[in-house]
C-alpha cells in the first residue's frame, strides 16, 4: 500500500541542490502526487555540507526518511556521496556527479580528501556516475551542472514521462532557460550511456 | 488548486487569513521565513523586524492592548529573551487575539542548544497549539487566534525546524478581517501591580480551567482508531513518524493543542488499548503529565531525550527493528561552514589571531565562525548579545588576579548590538572594565539570510528608516575613542587594535564593511591570481581561512570562480607572489 518513493539529494551550499528540489517537487505536485520535502538551512549554506529529501507517493507522512530509507541518492559532488550514502537502501541507486570541492580543511593542509570515493561506491551500489562539469561546460556554463544531475536521476526514477521541459519553463528565469534545456536533455542522456 | 509551502511560509498565510494587524519579530533560524513571506501581505497587515525578541513580544502585546490582533515570531532561544513580557501577559490577558510563535531547533541545526519551548507554555501558563505539517501551520495558526480571542489569553504557537522546514501542501482559505474595538484606558487589567497581579492570577487559573475543558473537546486533539493493541499519544513532527512507521497497526491520539493536555480525552484513548506509547521530540512532556495523572505509559525509557527523530530511530528504538544500510569503507572529511571568500570579518579574526594572550569573547552570528581554524580567534561564544558583558566578567576576573598581560576583546555584530549588546557596551563603561569592544558591522543581519535591522536604513517593508549610527552610540555613553575602521585593510586593522589598547580614554572598534551578499549595494568586484614564480609555498596565505586558496601541485592556487578580490591573502603574502587583477 505504501508507494512513497525517497530521494536525497547531498551536496556542497551553492552547488544549486535547492533549485533541483524546486524543479522536482514542482514536476511532482502537477503530476498529483503527494509531495513532501524537507532541507535545513542555517549555518549550512555557508560552503557546509547540505542535503534535501524529497518524498512523493499517493500519501506520504514523513517529510525525511532514515539510514537506509532513500530509494536514490544523487550527490553533486562525489565525497558528499560517501557521506550520505547511509540513507541509501542497499538496493537503491546512487547517481554521483565526479566532482571535487575541496573543504577548508583539505585547502589548508590540514586534512586529505580522500581516494576512490567512486570505486567504493561502485562497489555497494547500483551507481550512475556523470561527469556533469565537463557537460556542463561545453554547454556554456558550468553553473547549469545540477540541472544534468537532475536530468540523470529523472531517468534513474523512471519520471520521463512528466513533461519536464514544461516545468523548467515555469520555474527557470529565461535567460538561462535554453541553456537548462540542453543540460536536462544531456543529463538524461548521460544516464541511458551507463 | 493546492501549494507546495514550508511549515514558515504557511504559518504566515495563516496569520494573513486569520485577520492579524501588527506583527513585530526578531529574525532566527528557524523562524525567520515566516516574517519574509508575511511581508507579501503588507498591503492587509503590518509587519516589522524589532530589534530584539523581547521588544517584538512587548509590541505586538502593546497593539493587542490596543484592541488589534497580533503576532511575535522568534527562534527558541528568543523566546527566552522575550520570556519576561509574555509571563506577565498572560496573567493580564489579551485585548486583541495574540499569538507568540516559538520555532524550536532539535538537532541544534543552526542554535546553541535544543531546549524545548513546550516547556515555556506550561510555566508561562499560556496555551499552545502544535502543527505537524504546513497545511496544519497555517490551519493551526487561524486556530491559535480564535482561541486568543475566545479566551482572552495570548497563544503561543510551537513548530520545530522539521515542521519549519519541510514543504507539503495547503489549501488556501480567504483572509478574515478583524475588527479593532476603540481603546479605553484599563488600568487595573493592563498595569501590573502587585495588586493588581495578585487579582490576575486566579482570573488566569480560571480561564486555564476552561481552556482544559476546551481542549477535551477540541479535534486539535483527534483519535485515530485502528487497533487496541497499541495507542500512541503524539505532537508535532513525532506524529509523521510514527504513522510513517506503525501505519494502521496502531491507534494514535495526536495532539495539537497541547496546553493545557486534554487529559480526560488521553484517559479515555488509553482505556481503549492496550498498551500506551507516548512519542515526542525532546522532553517528555506530555508523558510526564500524563505520569501525573496517574495514567499508566511509557516513551522515554525507549525514544531519549536527545536530538531529532526520524522514521528511522523510532522505528528501531520503539520496535527493536535496526534498519539495513551500508556504510561506505572510505572516511569523507568534515566541510564545516566557513567564512565565505571576501567576509568583511576575516580581516578582523586574522589580525587577533597573531596574539596568543588576546582574549575575544564572540557572539551569535556569522562571525561565530571566526573560531574555526585557522584563524581559531575566539575563547566564548554564548548567547545573543553576550559578548560584551562576558568579556566584562572575564577582564574584572583578570584584572582582580592580576593577569594583566591578557587583553579582551568583545565582538559582536551590528545586529547583535541593537539586539542586546548596548547594554553589554554601558557595562563595561559604567563598572570600569578594560575591554574594548569591537562591533563587526556588515550592513545586515547575515548569517539568517540578510534581514534589515537598526543600522541598515531599511525596515522589512522595504521603506528607507532611519539609520541609527553606531559609533555615535557609542559616543553617547561615553566611549571617547570610536575607531572606524576597514577590516579588510589589515594595516589600518592592527593599527585600530594597537590605538584601542593604547587608549588613555574609553576605547570602541567599529570594523566597517558590507558583507559581498547585500544585493542592493554595488560590490567592487575583482580576484587576485597567484604568480606560481613568486610562491614559496610558505602557506601564510593558508592561514586566512580563505575557501577561495588552496596549494595544488605544490603552489598556492586560488579559485577564480570563488574568490572576489578582497586581497586579505595578497597582504599577508610575504613574498608578494599574490596580485589583483583590477576585474574580470
Amino acid at each position: 500500500m505504501n508507494d512513497t518513493k525517497s530521494i536525497i539529494l547531498a551536496g556542497v551550499g551553492g552547488q544549486g541542490a535547492i533549485l533541483v528540489s524546486k524543479v522536482l517537487t514542482r514536476g511532482l505536485v502537477d503530476a498529483g502526487y503527494d509531495v513532501k520535502m524537507s532541507e535545513v538551512h542555517g549555518m549550512a549554506q555557508r560552503g557546509g555540507s547540505v542535503s534535501t529529501q524529497v518524498r512523493f507517493g499517493t500519501k506520504v507522512w514523513s517529510p525525511i526518511v532514515g539510514r537506509g530509507g532513500a530509494d536514490i541518492m544523487v550527490a553533486f559532488e562525489k565525497m558528499e556521496a560517501i557521506r550520505y550514502c547511509e540513507f541509501l537502501r542497499p538496493d537503491g541507486i546512487a547517481v554521483i556527479n565526479d566532482y571535487e570541492i575541496l573543504p577548508m580543511t583539505v585547502a589548508c593542509g590540514a586534512a586529505v580528501y580522500p581516494d576512490g570515493t567512486i570505486e567504493d561506491m561502485k562497489k555497494h551500489f547500483r551507481t550512475v556516475v556523470i561527469d556533469a562539469a565537463s557537460i556542463a561546460s561545453s554547454l556554456g556554463s558550468i553553473r547549469c551542472m545540477n540541472i544534468v544531475l537532475f536530468g540523470a536521476m529523472v531517468k534513474s526514477l523512471s519520471l520521463d514521462s512528466i513533461d519536464w521541459t514544461a516545468v523548467l519553463k515555469e520555474t527557470l528565469a529565461p535567460k538561462i532557460l535554453d541553456m537548462n534545456l540542453l543540460a536536462f536533455k544531456a543529463g538524461l542522456e548521460a544516464s541511458c550511456d551507463k | 488548486m493546492k501549494n507546495l509551502l514550508s511549515g514558515n511560509e504557511a504559518a504566515a498565510r495563516g496569520a494573513y487569513e486569520a485577520g492579524v494587524k501588527f506583527c513585530s519579530a526578531y529574525p532566527g533560524t528557524p523562524s525567520t521565513e515566516i516574517f519574509e513571506n508575511l511581508v507579501q501581505y503588507k498591503d492587509s497587515l503590518y509587519c516589522e523586524w524589532a530589534p530584539n525578541e523581547k521588544v517584538a513580544v512587548e509590541s505586538a502585546y502593546g497593539a493587542s492592548i490596543a484592541g488589534a490582533s497580533s503576532l511575535a515570531a522568534m527562534k527558541h532561544v528568543g523566546m527566552n529573551v522575550a520570556a519576561d513580557p509574555m509571563f506577565t501577559a498572560a496573567y493580564m490577558g489579551t485585548g486583541g487575539a495574540m499569538v507568540i510563535v516559538t520555532a524550536d531547533d532539535p538537532s541544534m541545526h543552526s542554535s546553541q542548544n535544543e531546549q524545548d519551548n513546550r516547556n515555556y507554555a506550561r510555566a508561562a501558563k499560556i496555551p499552545m497549539v502544535e502543527p505537524s505539517d504546513s497545511q496544519e501551520c497555517k490551519d493551526f495558526m487561524i486556530e491559535a487566534f480564535r482561541i486568543s480571542a475566545r479566551f482572552g489569553v495570548p497563544v503561543i504557537f510551537r513548530t520545530t525546524t522539521r515542521v519549519c522546514h519541510s514543504k507539503s501542501l495547503v489549501q488556501f482559505g480567504e483572509r478574515m478581517e478583524s475588527s479593532v474595538a476603540e481603546y479605553h484606558r484599563n488600568a487595573s487589567k493592563f498595569v501590573c501591580t502587585p495588586a493588581n497581579a495578585h487579582r490576575n492570577h486566579p482570573i488566569l487559573e480560571k480561564k486555564l480551567s476552561e481552556i482544559e475543558q476546551y481542549s477535551n473537546a477540541s479535534e486539535l486533539n483527534r483519535e485515530e482508531i485502528y487497533s487496541t493493541k497499541v495507542g500512541i499519544v503524539t505532537s508535532s513532527i513525532a506524529y509523521e513518524y510514527s504513522r510513517e512507521v506503525f501505519g494502521e497497526d496502531a491507534s494514535y491520539l495526536k495532539i495539537g493543542l497541547s496546553f493545557p493536555l486534554p487529559m480526560e480525552k488521553i484517559r479515555s484513548f488509553a482505556s481503549k488499548v492496550d498498551r500506551v506509547i507516548v512519542i515526542e521530540e525532546l522532553e517528555p512532556f506530555i508523558e510526564d503529565q500524563m505520569k501525573a495523572a496517574g495514567i499508566k505509559c511509557e516513551g522515554k525509557n525507549m525514544i531519549g531525550n536527545l536530538y531529532e527523530l526520524n522514521p528511522e530511530l523510532v522505528s528501531e528504538r520503539v520496535l527493536g527493528r535496526k534498519a539495513s544500510f551500508v556504510t561506505s569503507d572510505v572516511t569523507a572529511v568534515g566541510r564545516p561552514p566557513a567564512l565565505c571568500p571576501g567576509c568583511p570579518h576575516r580581516g578582523f579574526f586574522y589580525v587577533l589571531s597573531k596574539k596568543s594572550d588576546y582574549v575575544i569573547c564572540g557572539d551569535i552570528g556569522c562571525y561565530t565562525l571566526g573560531s574555526a581554524p585557522p584563524l581559531g580567534a575566539m575563547d566564548s561564544c554564548v548567547c545573543m548579545g553576550g559578548g560584551l558583558s562576558v568579556a566584562h566578567g572575564m577582564a574584572k576576573v583578570f584584572e582582580m588576579t592580576a593577569q594583566t598581560g591578557k587583553k579582551v576583546f568583545g565582538v559582536v555584530g551590528d545586529s547583535t548590538f541593537f539586539h542586546s549588546g548596548m547594554t553589554g557596551a554601558v557595562e563595561i563603561l559604567y563598572n570600569k572594565s578594560s575591554v574594548i569592544p569591537c562591533i563587526l558591522d556588515n550592513r545586515i543581519t547575515g548569517m539568517t539570510g540578510h534581514q534589515d535591522n537598526p543600522g541598515t536604513g531599511f525596515d522589512l517593508e522595504g521603506n528607507p528608516s532611519p539609520m541609527i549610527d553606531i559609533a555615535k552610540v557609542l559616543q553617547a555613553y561615553g566611549y571617547e575613542n570610536v575607531i572606524e575602521v576597514d577590516p579588510q585593510d589589515l594595516k589600518a586593522m592592527s593599527k585600530a587594535v594597537d590605538d584601542a589598547l593604547s587608549s588613555k580614554v574609553p576605547a570602541a572598534i567599529i570594523c566597517k564593511r558590507p558583507c559581498l551578499l547585500i544585493k542592493r549595494i554595488k560590490h567592487e568586484k575583482g580576484m587576485c591570481i597567484v604568480n606560481a614564480g613568486k610562491c614559496r609555498t610558505c602557506r601564510s596565505c593558508l592561514k586566512v581561512g580563505c575557501p577561495a586558496i588552496a596549494i595544488v601541485d605544490g603552489k598556492a592556487k586560488i579559485d577564480s570562480s570563488l574568490c572576489t578580490g578582497c586581497t586579505v591573502c595578497a597582504q599577508v603574502c610575504p613574498f608578494g607572489a599574490i596580485e589583483k587583477e583590477a576585474s574580470r
